[in-house]
This record gives C-alpha cells, structure tokens and sequence, in this order.
C-alpha cells in the first residue's frame, strides 16, 4: 500500500531522512516513534508530499506518488494534525464535508457523510453540526478532526501526533475509538506520537526511527520482548523495566498486606461481626504465636457454628499456602486452582505475611506492566 | 449670527459639500483597497519582497499631505483627479500592512491543515486565509477611511470640493461659522463611516473566527 525505496532528506547538512526503505501492508495501523528530531514527522509528510524527498521513491497503491499531481494525491489521502487544523471559520459540518466539497460531491451527498460520520462518534447531528470548532471541547474537536480526514472514504489516513494535546482520559477514549473505526473501515493508518504507550496500544506495527534511519520495524510484542537497540530499550523505560535482568518476580511480589487475622480463641459470633464490619467472608486464623492455623468462611460460621464456641472446630486448611520467596508462577498458579479465591502468603516462621487475590495478582501485574498506578 | 441659522441659510452648499466629500472618501479608500488588498495577498506568496514593499509604503505616508497636494496640482492641475490619486495613495498603507500581517499571522496548523487535505493554494487563499485574516483586513480598512476622512478636508485647497471647501473658507475670511460647518459634519462622518464598517464587518465575519478571538 505505501512504500518507501531509499528515501532521503536533508535540510542543510542535516539528514533527516537517510536512505529510509520500508513498506506498510494494506489495512496495517503503522505508528511512527522516535525521539524528537527523528524524522518520524518528516516521513509521514513525505507520503502526502507536504515534503519531497531528495532521493528515493515512494509509492502509494502501486504508484510513484512524485509523478501524481499532489492535490490530487492529499486528496485521497486523509489528513489528521496535531490540535487545532479544524478551521475556526467553518461551522463542525462544513469542516466534515471540506474534503467532499473539493471532491465536486453532490450537497445531499456531503450532507448524508456529516450524518453518518457524526453518528459514529455518538455526536447527535442536530445538537452539533452548526456549531464552531471554538464551541467545542478539546476531545470533541479532534474527533471531528478525524472524522473531517474520513470523510471521502480514503483508503490511507495519516495522523500527526493527533492526540498529543489532550487530557489522559479524552485521550484514552480517542485510541479506543480510532482504533476501533480503523478495524471496523479496513483502513490503512499512519500515525505519528512520541508516546510508547499510544504506540503499544494501537500499532500493528511500530516503526522507530532515530536520527533519520529506521532502528526496528515489528510488532509491539515483538518490540517489547526483543528491541533492537539500547535507544529503544530506554525509550520503553517502564514497558520492559521487570524483563531480563531484574530477579523473577516472587509471590511477595503480588500479595497484598492487610489481611485480616483472628485468633482460634475467638467466638463464632465476634468471628462473624469482624468479617461483616470488613465486608470479608473468609478469617485468617492463627494460632496464639501467630502462626498459621488455616481459615474460616462466614458461612461455616453461621451454618455449623454454635454461639460462645470458640472458631477452632471450624477452621479448614483447604486454602493453598505458598512461602513469600516462593516464584510467583507458582501462587498464580495456586490461584488458579482453589475456588477460595486467594492464596495465603506465609513468612519463615509461618506467621501470615498476606494474601494473593485475583486483584492483588492484577494491580501487581498492571504495575509490572504500565508502572506504578497511582 | 448664529451657526443654526447660519446652516438653515446655507444648507443648499453645506448638503454638496458634504456629498462631495463621501464621494472623494468613497472613491480613494475605495481604489486603496483595489489595491492594496491584491497587493498585500501577492506579499504573502512573495514574503522576501513583503519589507521593502511596505517600508516603501510607509514613507510615502510620511509625506506631509500638504506636500503631496502640492506636487499633484503641479503634475495633474486642478480638480477631483489629483486629489483622488493622492487620497488613494493614503489609502493604501492601512489596508496593505493589515491586508498582509491578517494572513501572515493566520496560524500554520490551519494552512497545513488545508494544504494537506488537498487544496489549491486559491482555495486556501479563499476558504481559510481570508475568512480568518478578515477581522485584521477589515480594521485596516476602517484605520484608512477614518483617516481619509479627516484629509479629505485638504483636498478643497486644490478644487476638489467637499468638506475642506467650507473650512478654506472660513479660514481665508475669519468666518467661525464656516470652519464649524465644515468640521463637525467631517467628524460625524468619521464616526458614522467606522461605525459602518464595523457593522458590515459583523455581517462578513464568521461567527466562529469572532468566537475564537474572544
């Protein structure tokens, strides 16, 4: 669909492109990434011919774009920039239907395409086709952005860092939704961020370049698990931070440590008040010098226990228990397996170091994976 | 004798005066911006050219105004003529320098925005620059009528009529009478001309461009 032969570009003595060759596949979501000054920009506007190259071809569906007439060229191409590139004089229809209204399509026509593309991004017709892009918020006016890039049906898009200037949350939902849309119309998408996250999240494949040259091109799995360069490597900092040299991750490691205990001495109805004002249903019993004893349910309680008996008749050790050094595998493992829903985490001594729970298991592994959650 | 009955008696002179002097202001700014506006477009497509061409501009409105009637009449005698190719001349400035910096200053986003989207750079001119650059070319426009206005009082020392008749004229015979009737009716016009085109300028100016000055 697009491909690149030995493109270069040099602005002075610069070479922001050096001798680039790759090719992206039809239907592909392809992100450009790379430090500031890579050239990630630069190759993106080079297949709309905002920039020519010095040397080398492109070719978009099998043609050398340089011999085709670059308004017509942009004109099947869709275009989304970085912020503001809505024109403030048009009203969020006439922004939509711009590409159409150059493409000489009937007024019906762009009419029913600001319609259906507006009741794709849930954006009611009536309540904003008239309005001005200033009347807009941030999020919403990028996503007329994209839209005003989908609006003649482009097989290609290209998307300059589109969401680098929105808030986390518009953000996130943007992502879903371009990625969604991008499934959903077989488009092939060329997008531009600096942020690895939005990368990882979106791409097909990642490109990365540095300093005008491509460094990897592959898969965000493969990228994470084999980068191809140091550059890369710090560029993914916290994506791959527990890989390879950091000790294996240990079940400590994904417990958590408030755990609510009771010792055997207890009555059934104090064991009983303590798991409902803690909204539990399982105790943690231990013996006099806090070692492990095993556990109870708030249902064993209220079937078989009797009132002033003490909780140590009821006490099951059917949960699995696993030392806190013990590897991680093996208490994910374990959780898998018991119908408790967690795992006790013992100390040397067998007193209770915590618990692993599903959620436990899962902020750890959100942590490993995207870094500390606030 | 007082000035109301000083105007009941002369009304006939001070009604062509005044028309004379709206068709010499309509007239100058009128051609200014014929040529200015086309003039400060091509600048922006040739911006290398853009500093000397408006230095150049503004030299000429240093030129004391006296001076430039003065060379006219020599060159081109008595009458409307010169006195509406000096005014033009006036004119231009405002309108160029407003004409060039509202399209200069419209944003890159929006120009690449258009230009990747795949339109000509007429189309761009039309459809983005322009409508954005208004507000900027339209208060240029208003600058060079309002000062217009005010020169167009010059013009009667070389014929040309209009406000400045009655001015000269009262100056020459030490009649008050004659230099008020001459320069509040110059004044109001002022006011009522920008006010004008700051109505016209609400009409042509898009709502969301206004919107997102505020």
């Amino acid at each position: 669909m697009i491909r690149f032969e030995h493109v270069s570009k040099q602005y002075g003595r610069a070479k922001v492109l050096d001798d680039i060759s790759f090719e992206i596949k039809e239907g592909e979501f392809a992100v450009l990434i790379g430090p500031s000054g890579c050239g990630k920009t630069t190759t993106l506007k080079t297949i709309n011919r905002l920039i020519e190259p010095d040397a080398g071809q492109v070719w978009v569906n099998e043609q050398d774009i340089a011999r085709q007439s670059p308004v017509a060229l942009r004109r099947g191409i869709g275009y989304v920039i970085q912020q503001i590139g809505l024109f403030p004089n048009m009203t969020v229809a006439q922004n939509i239907a711009v590409v159409p209204k150059l493409l000489k399509y009937s007024r019906e026509r762009c009419d029913q395409v600001v319609r259906e593309l507006l009741a794709m991004v849930d954006m009611p017709y009536e309540e904003n086709a008239h309005k001005y892009p200033a009347e807009l918020s941030g999020g919403q006016q990028q996503r007329i952005g994209v839209l005003r890039a989908l609006a003649a049906s482009p097989p290609i898009v290209l998307m300059d860092e589109p969401f680098g200037a929105l808030d986390p949350v518009t953000r996130d939902s943007l992502q879903e939704e371009i990625k969604g849309i991008q499934k959903k119309l077989k488009k092939t998408i060329v997008f531009v961020t600096h942020d690895m996250d939005e990368a990882l999240r979106l791409a097909d494949t990642v490109i990365f370049m540095d300093k005008g040259k491509i460094l990897q091109m592959a898969s965000p799995e493969e990228m994470l698990q084999h980068p191809a360069s140091p550059i890369i490597t710090a560029f993914m900092g916290k994506h791959i931070a527990q890989g390879g040299d950091r000790a294996p991750m240990v079940a400590e490691d994904f417990m958590k440590k408030r755990v609510l205990k009771a010792p055997k001495t207890s009555r059934t109805l104090e064991g009983i008040k303590l798991m409902s004002s803690q909204g539990v249903n399982s105790l943690v019993v231990v013996e006099e010098d806090g070692s492990y004893l095993g556990t109870v349910t708030v249902e064993d309680l209220r079937t078989s226990g009797k009132a002033g008996q003490t909780i140590e008749a009821l006490v099951s050790d059917k949960v699995p228990t696993v030392h806190r050094k013990e590897d991680a595998r093996l208490a994910f493992d374990s959780l898998q397996s018991t119908p408790d829903n967690f795992v006790v985490v013992l100390n040397d001594n067998r007193t209770v170091a915590g618990l692993i729970t599903r959620t436990s298991m899962a902020k750890a592994l959100g942590e490993a994976m995207w870094g500390e959650l606030v | 004798m007082k000035f109301a009955e000083f105007v009941g008696k002369n009304h006939q002179i001070l009604l062509d005066s005044l028309l004379r002097h709206i068709e010499l202001v309509t007239i100058s700014v009128l051609g200014g911006m014929l040529l200015a506006i086309p003039l400060g477009i091509w600048l922006t497509r040739h911006r290398r050219l853009a500093g000397p061409v408006l230095a150049l501009a503004g030299t000429v409105q240093t030129i004391p105004g006296l001076v430039m009637l003065g060379f006219a009449l020599i060159l081109l005698g008595t009458g409307m003529l010169p006195a509406v190719v000096v005014l033009t001349l006036y004119a231009i400035l405002p309108v160029l320098r407003n004409t060039y910096l509202g399209i200069v200053e419209v944003d890159r986003g929006y120009t690449e925005a258009a230009r990747g989207i795949g339109m000509t750079d007429l189309q761009m001119l039309c459809s983005v620059e322009l409508p954005i650059a208004l507000p900027t070319i339209v208060s240029g426009i208003r600058l060079s009528t309002v000062y217009i206005v005010s020169w167009t009082t010059l013009a009667g020392m070389i014929g040309a009529g209009g406000l400045g008749d009655l001015i000269w004229t009262g100056l020459a015979t030490y009649n008050k009478q004659y230099i008020l009737a001459g320069a509040i009716p110059s004044a109001l016009l002022a006011l009522v001309l920008g006010g004008l085109i700051s109505l016209l300028e609400r009409r042509l100016v898009s709502a969301g461009v206004r919107r997102a000055r505020v």
